[in-house]
């Protein structure tokens, strides 16, 4: 079905979706999903979904627009969607990432280099909708046409396009079918970014229409800017969380912790994911741990958003991720702090460490560093007595995107790995050439009507695979098994896959960070940190 | 005639230097972007560029030297320009076809810099000539077969059909028309016939008195027509490919809180937006700073 699918189908008046994915034709696993039927089945959308919502694209609904009521509404929407893609272009209101975007429109050569690096092109069978360039082709198009104002010849150069409403409500959709990983952007050879066309058009969306995924805006930035955090904790809870964390592992470990709360002038604020406080709260145990056996002077700040290093507005919104990375580096400034140290969270760290250092001018300037290279200096300087035996199990290791191929921070948490794991193995491939864990850009918080099935199919099948096999001469359920994954977004749709697979249970396969595998190698701590439970 | 000749050849010259530069303008002029850097990024420093690591693997990064590895950025770009080293390891059915058609583009170019030094400067025409004459065949047949592999690459691959255009095909016969016309006018001449030399010599001093044969004079006018319409096109990604390397996936230099950097920052900020999604607050007075620092749920910079 999607091979004979054109590029100008996408503005087809058909309400019929351009292609529906089905096991058969999606990338083949290893044992002991080796064939299409060992595969979980989809759920199908719902009858109420279909006729409420814009499913045309490929029967999957990440955003679940609301379907136009009349033409005059799907004109509107055509015109705003007009207006923000001149919008797009200019450098009022698209400064912040103008040049690579037209860089990006106008020397696409369109060799297709880029498809057979993307995970979920390959894990998809190779579905055409899904190949990088079909969305970026249809922009470039979009661009040549009514943003320089193409007529014939620019339509024979470039290739035509009919703008409609089918058009922008598949586009919306389609803008959340890539995990901005830019793992494409990587193997072109003239350097055009397919993952920033998505980002962009997810800003055009966003910015000009007030179109984003509940989870991602009201339910995660917009939350973020007014209680504080994406999680909805307030700093009263926080804190109250945070005792609760101590004293479990101050209990767990045998070594009394307390979380120092906005010491002023501390050389270190460290920033957590709030996710992590309530889904996984030994990480910032193990955090409070290893930082206090290692005497480093720290804080948690309990300003509203100095708890929560989520950035969502670096997926979607320019002007939501501006303000969310003002605010943290803020309250660093008011606490003096001498740097800000992020935690295990991939987009964290590339959205305050890179993407809003051009913002960030003057004394808002506050140094920021990954929590990789801090971790790697007190494990190798010997501050902590550190048993390997106690991680003698298989590890393996996640490179989240963002902290990886998009910051360059490879090695640090490999040299920890290496040196307290006994039986660590990398992915292949691994560094900066990893594969997302398919929850990149929003998508592990994104959970409305069928869009996990996709999610764990598509987007995450390439990561299953590796973790499959990295773990492939000890898949026995008498082996436990640990995929490290340094991030929470990471973090949490490895949690989901291997749930939605079972592979728990069945295989003995775990998840968590960095930090919990330091602590369980403590000799100082009592022995067991990692619990063999699935949480 | 041949006045004519010449004046059309010198236009097409300047007409599309005149576009790459306007284009290279452009594209520099362009307001300072966020950080959009990929790795490996070559001008790490050499132990770090060969995984992909950069400076963030250190805990106080800002204390140590942001000097460039300079020499690793060299070795980089010399292996993308002469080798298409990303072609190479990415796309290997497409090197066999795009490397032939651009190392043909690069001997033409070489056959005419060598051919106008030996008409200017005769004394070294005994050692160039045999290098522009081979250089000159190897180029054209090499851009012909490459230009020929890669349209048929784009007709006959059914996952290049989706996004192939009229204008590439265009594109792509242009080049193999051109070249096709140079060589048929060489081949089909009299040995009497001006030489390349001659006719560069010629074009250098305005020497009207030359006289081409008319396939020669043709092929000629249609080459330089094909010069004037390459930076029209996305053909000219020699030069966004400049700005695509080293202004955004290499851009890796961080904010050391350089006056020259803030004044461009600052200036962004000066932008007025307008944005309509009403939880960015644009209304076209704001300017983006006041936008970033005002909280949507209240309205104000809280």
């Amino acid at each position: 079905m999607s091979a004979d699918l054109k590029l100008t189908d996408i503005s087809r008046a058909s309400r019929e979706p351009l292609t529906h994915v089905v096991n058969e034709e999606l990338m083949p696993l290893p044992a002991p999903f080796d064939s299409p039927g060992k595969d979980k089945s989809w759920k199908p959308l719902a009858p109420r979904t279909i006729e409420a919502c814009e499913c045309s694209l490929d029967n999957t609904c990440a955003v679940s627009i609301p379907r136009p009521k009349s033409l005059e509404e799907e004109q509107v929407l055509v015109r705003q969607f007009a207006a923000g893609l001149d919008k797009l272009f200019s450098k009022e209101n698209n400064w912040t990432f103008l040049q690579p975007l037209i860089l990006t429109m106008e020397h696409c050569t369109r060799c297709q280099t880029c498809a057979d690096s993307c995970h979920i092109f390959e894990a998809s069978g190779r579905n055409e909708v899904y190949r990088p360039t079909f969305r970026s082709e249809v922009l470039r198009r979009l661009y040549f046409k009514h943003v320089k104002g193409g007529g014939l010849l620019s339509a024979l150069q470039h290739g035509d396009i009919e703008l409609n409403w089918p058009l922008v409500a598949r586009l919306i959709e389609l803008s959340y079918r890539c995990n901005l990983c830019r793992r494409c952007a990587q193997t072109c050879p003239v350097g055009a970014d397919n993952g920033l066309v998505a980002h962009e058009l997810r800003k055009l969306f966003s910015m000009e229409m007030g179109i984003a995924p509940k989870e991602i805006h009201d339910n995660g930035s917009m939350l973020q800017l007014k209680t504080g955090s994406s999680t909805g904790m307030t700093p009263a809870a926080v804190k109250d969380n945070m005792e609760f964390i101590d004293e479990d592992t101050s209990e767990k470990t045998g070594i009394k912790i307390e979380t120092p709360w906005d010491v002023e002038g501390a050389d270190v604020l460290l920033l957590h994911n709030a996710g992590e406080i309530l889904a996984w709260p030994e990480n910032p145990g193990a955090f409070a741990l290893i930082l206090t056996a290692a005497g480093i002077k720290w804080t948690l700040s309990s300003e509203m958003a100095g708890y929560d290093a989520i950035n969502y507005g670096l997926w979607y919104d320019d002007a939501q991720f501006a303000r969310v990375a003002l605010k943290h580096a803020e309250i660093a400034r008011k606490l003096k702090v001498k740097k800000i140290v992020i935690g295990e969270c991939g987009h964290a760290h590339k959205a305050l460490s890179v993407i809003a250092d051009r913002i960030l001018t003057g004394d808002m300037n506050v140094r920021r560093e990954s929590s990789m290279a801090l971790l790697r200096d007190i494990v190798m300087s010997g501050r902590l007595e550190l048993d390997p035996s106690r991680n003698d199990f298989p590890v393996t290791l996640h490179d989240p995107c963002n902290m990886v191929r998009l910051m360059g921070v490879v090695e640090p948490q490999r040299e920890i790995l290496r040196k307290i794991c006994p039986q660590f193995r990398e992915m292949t491939p691994h560094g900066v050439d990893n594969y997302c864990c398919g929850g990149g850009s929003g998508f592990a918080i994104m959970s409305g009507t069928n869009f996990p099935d996709w999610r764990f199919h598509v987007a995450g099948r390439k990561k299953l695979q590796q973790i499959l096999n990295a773990f492939s001469g000890c898949l026995e359920p008498e082996t436990p098994k640990y995929v490290c994954a340094p991030c929470s977004n990471c973090k949490g749709q490895i949690r989901d896959l291997l749930a939605y697979y079972d592979l728990w249970n069945k295989h003995k396969i775990l998840y968590g960070g960095l930090a919990e595998l330091i602590v369980n190698a403590m000799t100082a701590a009592k022995p067991g940190f990692i619990e063999w439970e699935w949480h | 005639m041949t006045a004519l000749l010449y004046g059309w050849i010198y236009a097409c010259l300047l007409v599309s230097l005149t576009a790459c530069v306007v284009r290279a303008l452009r594209y520099a002029r362009y307001p300072l972007h966020l950080r959009w850097e990929l790795y490996p990024v070559p001008h790490e420093e050499a132990r770090r560029a060969a995984y992909g690591g950069s400076r963030y693997e250190d805990t106080d990064w800002w204390t140590r030297s942001a000097r460039p590895n300079l020499l690793g950025e060299l070795k980089a770009m010399g292996c993308e320009i002469l080798f298409l080293k990303g072609v190479w390891e990415f796309n290997r059915s497409l090197w066999f076809r795009s490397y032939p058609f651009h190392l043909g583009l690069y001997l033409l170019i070489f056959t005419g810099v060598t051919a106008s030094v030996a008409a200017v400067a005769p004394a070294l025409t005994p050692w160039l000539h045999p290098l522009y004459k081979a250089a000159g065949l190897a180029g054209a047949v090499l851009v012909l077969a490459g230009a020929a592999g890669l349209l048929w690459r784009r007709l006959r691959d059914p996952k290049l059909r989706n996004y192939t255009t009229p204008g590439d095909v265009f594109n792509l016969c242009c080049f193999i028309g051109t070249v096709s016309g140079l060589l048929f006018a060489y081949g089909s001449q009299s040995p009497a016939a001006p030489s390349v030399r001659a006719i560069l010599r010629g074009l250098l001093a305005f020497d009207t008195s030359l006289e081409l044969p008319a396939a020669l004079a043709g092929a000629l006018a249609v080459a330089a027509a094909l010069i004037l319409y390459i930076p029209m096109t996305h053909m000219a990604h020699f030069i966004g490919k400049y700005f695509t390397y080293h202004a955004v996936r290499w851009d890796d230099k961080p904010n050391r809180n350089e006056r020259s950097l803030e004044a461009k920052v600052a200036e962004c900020l000066a932008y007025k937006p307008t944005w309509s999604a009403r939880h960015v607050g644009a209304d076209g007075k704001a300017t983006w700073a006041e936008v970033a620092t005002t909280n949507p749920n209240t309205g104000t910079n809280k």
